[in-house]
């Protein structure tokens, strides 16, 4: 497991380049991702052409990776490859333009597929304008055969950035957790798995209940909460090695870990005598600083994306609301003010937006407002929905949904959704067992 | 502040149930494993779980989102702390829990909040605070297994665990 994880770890992309001379042309051929509903742009996405037969599967399958990441992400309709006219199985012909725009197909994705005299695939794809005739752009890259869905979602990625003018995030990874078994006696399990599903794999084994994890922005590492010793503390998961250490270790239960921007930090909660208060952790030298001295609970507490402040959610009020502050801690503000109670704050990567849980009306929400508190937006409501995270181009949301269970245990299944921040495109993400507690990685690049 | 009230009218039923000896669970789904157990015609061991269990009961209630002592609660625990007395070397664990309805990490902090609350009446009634010790499961590991208002309120309790 460790092997296979150092392996994926390790795949280095090589030798990419611009396959068109010249700057990239503006096109007019755009989504504008910014309004409500967007019409999914009509996109053919063949085969890559291959040689030998591993190549050409390789094609088909590299395509069809690209194909269903587009179409997640409700911004782009795949058309039906038994549609196509025209057989692009030869890279570098011009495509028969007419033909494309005969089945309403407004972008065009071509590329092709070799293996190189030391076994690693050579991947190459253009993206065109079917209307404009015009390459949009196109890339070439130098991989290992193992790594081929690394290469589709970069592939995905440079798409959906020529076409939105926004950063992808399909090459990306969710750590999570795992769940299986009754309620009572809950097993749960740290997980990781690319962002559409693919390479699910389990980190621990069990054992020992672990909750809450969130990835590092920097390095390899995981932290979250573990109750290994029968002790609830912080702990850091290493996922190249494997290596797990409690970082968290003072008097009282630590939880509720994120990482600093910089990933020199961690920032959690510290219970103690019936209170939590909020500490930051440095991970060089292994020093707390406290940062709120409530006789309330503070928690959840997480970074803006330029590390100036924290926001985080506290009871001092009276009821569960976020409160924003210095990250060097101090007064804080409040800035929930819409009916019920507020939880889990966690900043955007771009910085304008805040997300959240909500629990009004005995339902649950997940919502986003602007770092003030202003412009509150509701994106989803159920039974329990909770712990928004953001992919990083901060465009859309991963949640866990929990639906009620009756008294014979039936029921109360737990899955993971991804949302837009539009509120539209509410899809399930497919994972092998129960999950919850989802974390977004930083784009792997 | 409607679902507070029936809340607090659920663990009120339920602590009526409770406090009533002997403490038997409450009746309908069974009570965590090797918590509730025992129950039967077994001989109760003195000092053990099953005895504090049938002698004070092992758990007090709580109404959502609070962690005050009710009245009731307060007489379970005044048992507990003459029980623990009569064996003074008994250690024991005090688990807070919470019901689903509240997120994560909230839920884990107020768990810690009620096994707080009982250990501070315990240490109160004479008990040496280094006899205690506590820790919260949060909304991780629910007595009853049910999204239900009677469910909720069983969850939402601090368990007295023998060490």
């Amino acid at each position: 497991m460790k092997r296979q994880c150092a392996i994926l770890a390790g795949a280095v992309i090589a030798a990419f380049a611009i396959l068109h001379s010249g700057g990239p042309v503006r096109a007019e051929l755009r989504i504008d991702i910014t309004s409500g509903k967007v019409e999914p742009m009509p996109i053919a996405i063949p085969a890559l052409a291959g040689g030998a037969p591993n190549e050409s599967q390789a094609g088909q399958d590299l395509a069809g990776v690209v194909s269903a990441d587009l179409e997640r992400s409700g911004l782009f309709r795949p058309l039906d490859p038994r549609s196509f006219i025209q057989n692009v199985s030869v890279f570098d012909i011009q495509p028969r333009f007419g033909d494309w725009r005969q089945i309403n197909a407004q972008a065009l994705v071509t590329g092709s597929v070799k293996t190189q005299g030391d076994g690693r695939l050579r991947v190459e794809f253009r993206l065109w304008d079917v209307f404009a005739e015009q390459q949009l752009t196109g890339y070439g890259y130098t991989t290992t055969q193992q790594n081929w869905r690394r290469i589709a979602h970069i592939i995905a990625d440079e798409i959906y950035k020529r076409i939105t003018g926004e950063e992808g995030y399909f090459d990306t990874r969710i750590v999570y957790i795992s769940e299986a078994g009754s309620p009572e006696k809950r097993i749960k399990r740290l997980a990781i798995m690319d962002q559409d599903g693919a390479n699910n794999r389990f980190l621990t084994d069990g054992r020992t209940l672990v909750l809450t994890p969130r990835f590092s922005p920097t390095s390899q590492e995981i932290t979250y909460l573990s109750y290994a010793n029968g002790s609830p503390r912080v702990y850091l998961f290493n996922i190249d090695t494997g290596q797990q250490e409690v970082v968290g270790d003072f008097p009282g239960m630590t939880f509720a870990p994120r990482f600093s921007p910089d990933g020199n930090r961690v920032v959690l909660s510290r219970a103690e005598n019936g209170v939590s208060n909020l500490f930051a952790l440095d991970l060089r030298t292994r020093r707390p600083t406290r940062l709120t001295d409530s006789q309330a609970i503070d928690t959840s507490p997480c970074f803006a994306p330029d590390g100036s402040k924290i926001v985080f959610n506290s009871d001092r009020g009276g009821s569960q609301q976020l409160y924003v502050m210095s990250a060097a801690g101090g007064d804080a503000r409040r800035i929930s003010f819409g009916s019920g109670k507020y939880g889990t704050p966690v900043w955007s990567p771009r910085g304008d937006l805040i997300a959240f849980t909500k629990i009004d009306s005995g339902s649950f929400f997940i919502g986003v407002m602007r770092p003030d508190g202003s412009g509150e937006r509701l994106l989803t409501r159920d039974f329990l929905v909770e712990g928004p995270t953001w992919a990083p181009n901060g465009r859309v949301l991963m949640y866990f949904r929990q639906s009620p269970t009756d008294s014979r245990g039936h029921g109360g299944s737990v899955r993971l959704y991804s949302i837009d921040l539009t509120g539209s495109n509410q899809r399930e993400v497919t994972t092998p067992q129960d999950a919850s507690d989802p974390a977004w990685s930083p784009l792997l690049r | 502040m409607h679902a507070k009230i029936i809340g607090l009218l659920g663990a009120l039923l339920l602590l009526a149930a409770c406090s009533s000896p002997p403490p038997e669970p409450p009746a309908g789904p069974p009570g965590p494993p090797g918590g509730a157990g025992g129950i039967g015609s077994r001989s109760i061991v003195p000092g053990s779980q099953q005895d504090l269990e049938a002698t004070a009961g092992d758990r007090v209630f709580f109404a959502f989102d609070r962690s005050d002592i009710t009245p009731e609660s307060q007489q379970i625990l005044t048992r507990q702390a003459d029980w623990l007395r009569r064996y003074p070397n008994v250690t024991v664990t005090i688990e807070g829990h919470c019901d689903e309805r509240g997120t994560r990490e909230y839920n884990l902090a107020l768990g810690e909040r009620r096994a707080q609350a009982v250990k501070n009446v315990l240490v109160a009634s004479g008990i040496p605070a280094s006899r205690i010790s506590t820790i919260s499961y949060g909304k991780e590991r629910p007595a009853v297994v049910g999204s239900t208002e009677e469910a909720h309120a069983q969850n939402r309790r601090a368990v007295t665990v023998v060490n």
